[in-house]
């Protein structure tokens, strides 16, 4: 193998683009490539295309209108982001949230990791050519957004949580639904196995692509999935325990082999914990009938509907917050949580008053670009849409 | 808010906060490069997490509420009655030292996890050192930082827009900058 100096002195060099529009670029991601043939010698993300400015919007917005600003931001995984921003607003409200609210946005963060890790494997799959995948993984997909539906009303961008707790009580019949879906679901990842996890074609494409250092891994800031299949047991669900992680019982894999192949791993692992999360959290949840799921501030909660035709405070609470919206103190915070991506941080800073001073979003995906160049190495053209594949990426959290 | 204690030994410290669980560390612009190595080699905080730069032109200069009256940079003036929204903050917030605050959210990625804000203020223009030597993740979080925000890095390999396009004007995230404020690219009106 040559240096990349000698390489280019030999005049051979192409410099190819990569995108923005290509069907296996997960959204719109640029990537400008230099090849000697088939060898890729060097690589630039060129990100940006989906740049609608969330953040500038936020500030723009009182602090109960923001919360339909993050899921869009990451449309794959929504329920996350929604709670990491509501999660960083009660943190400054210092409002506490009770416990069947907790252990609600528990039991669908975890559902929307398995819709994400789904999507993913759908379309990775789908990318190095097994077709089939994307339909059976689309399948049980479906059964999740039912699911969401059941509960919230819709099936993608939900808004369920709300600043201090649910927006909404849990419907009857979603119990009994989430139940069946968690029999479901282990045997379709099961299915999924048996068609990959021992293909021929799918380990020669993904065994010892796109290596990854554990010590390259943390100074270039990855997280999540990414982290762990580098041998990195991190994971935030763990080492800072937030919602209802401390109290259930799950297992982190991890794989030391730092390849796509690893990455693959982790993610089938990971959608078989958090099913066994989900069951822990029904069984919760289901001796919790008759709960609150909101909390009782009436400075930033909404008063019962029922209260407004009696009583005129409560008719004056529910008009001030809708219009004027809720205060929150001065100061500023970081909430990170793990999302199926990584590492998933807030900032807010607050002024004192009704809208966001700043927000800004730390997106897994912006991060999990910076790797690609490092993974590369000794890569081919073919290798290089299973390297980018397996990081997981969603441009519209990259762009924000 | 003491200055010092456990961390004294950070080069260039201003203060020390400890608010909401977050230890925040401030330090002079002109011993970013020293602090952050003292906290990636001394301190253990091998994972930058993320890099914020907030404005704050306009800080505190919203009413109070409680106060009636027109006026829109005098604290005391209060709510506007004739736009919505001025209902006025209820304490005047803390004056900020200069105008744009950059946060550096280091992460201890080790058996004792632990979290730390780096802060540093700087004002329109003055340069900031890169850190891409002491974390290779800040890369795409100074080239957003200098897009979005307009701060001037300084000794990055690569300093150029990441999220905007490259002929782009402004700094969108800058507080000065209205919404609605980008050029429009194909009107009829040229």
């Amino acid at each position: 193998m040559k240096t990349t100096a000698e390489l280019l002195a030999t005049g051979d060099v192409m410099t190819v683009n990569f995108g923005p529009n290509h069907p296996s670029t997960h959204g719109v991601l640029r990537l400008v490539v230099d090849l000697y043939g088939e060898d890729v010698t060097g690589l630039e993300a060129v990100v940006g295309y989906l740049h609608t400015g969330f953040e500038k919007n936020m500030e723009q917005k009182t602090w109960w209108k923001c919360i339909t600003y993050p899921e869009r931001i990451d449309y794959v995984s929504f329920q996350n982001n929604e709670y990491v921003f509501v999660a960083a607003v009660e943190k400054l409200l210092e409002l506490p949230v009770p416990p069947k609210a907790t252990w609600m946005r528990t039991l669908l963060c975890e559902l929307n990791r398995i819709h994400s890790h789904l999507v993913w494997l759908g379309t990775s799959a789908l990318e190095l050519g097994a077709i089939s995948m994307f339909w059976y993984a689309f399948r049980e997909r479906d059964l999740i957004l039912d699911l969401f539906e059941l509960v919230t009303g819709y099936r993608m961008h939900t808004r369920y949580f709300q600043v201090g707790g649910l927006a909404e009580d849990i419907p009857r019949g979603f119990y009994p639904e989430a139940r069946k879906f968690c029999e479901w679901m282990p045997k379709a990842v099961d299915d999924y196995e048996t068609l990959l996890t021992r293909n021929k074609i799918w380990l020669e494409r993904t065994e010892g692509i796109g290596l990854l250092s554990a010590p390259d891994a943390i100074a270039l800031g990855q997280s999540g999935p990414v982290l762990r299949a580098s041998g990195v047991e991190w994971d935030l669900r763990r080492v800072e325990p937030y919602l209802a992680y401390h109290q259930v019982d799950f297992d982190v894999p991890v794989f030391p082999e730092g390849d796509v192949y690893a990455r693959y791993r982790v993610h089938m692992q990971e959608m078989r914990e958090s099913v066994r999360i989900v069951e822990q959290c029904l069984d919760r949840l289901e001796n919790m009938e008759g709960d609150p799921w909101i909390s009782d501030d009436r400075k930033v909660v909404l008063p019962p509907r029922h209260e407004l035709h009696t009583s005129m405070e409560s008719l004056i609470h529910h008009f001030k917050i809708v219009t004027e919206g809720f205060r929150v103190p001065e100061g500023e915070v970081y909430v990170a949580i793990e999302s199926p991506r990584g590492e998933l941080g807030c900032y807010i800073c607050s002024e004192g008053g009704p809208k966001p001073w700043r927000v800004k979003f730390r997106a897994p995906s912006f991060v999990a670009l910076e790797a690609t160049a490092t993974m590369m190495q000794d890569a081919l053209i073919a290798d290089m849409i299973a390297i980018v594949g397996s990081l997981d990426t969603v441009m519209g959290e990259v762009d924000r | 808010m003491s200055s010092g204690g456990l961390w004294a030994d950070v080069p260039g410290l201003v203060e020390m906060r400890d608010l909401k669980d977050e230890v925040t560390v401030v330090v002079e612009i002109g011993e970013l490069t020293e602090a952050a190595l003292h906290l990636r080699d001394q301190e253990g905080f091998n994972f930058l997490s993320d890099i914020t730069a907030v404005d704050y032109l306009g800080w505190g200069e919203v009413g109070v509420s409680g106060y009636i009256g027109t006026g829109t940079n005098n604290i005391a003036a209060g709510r506007n009655l004739n736009s919505p929204m001025t209902q006025g903050l209820q304490v005047v917030p803390l004056p900020k030292p200069k105008r744009f605050a950059i946060n550096y959210h280091l992460l201890s990625v080790s058996d004792s996890p632990r979290r730390l804000r780096l802060q540093t203020w700087v004002d329109e223009g003055e340069p900031v050192p890169t850190v891409i030597e002491i974390w290779p993740t800040a890369d795409f979080h100074e080239r957003e930082a200098y897009d979005l925000m307009g701060i001037a890095i300084t000794g990055h390999p690569n300093m150029k827009r990441i999220l905007l396009d490259d002929d782009w004007e402004g700094h969108p995230l800058r507080k000065d900058y209205p919404i609605g404020g980008e050029p429009v690219r194909f009107s009829e009106e040229r």
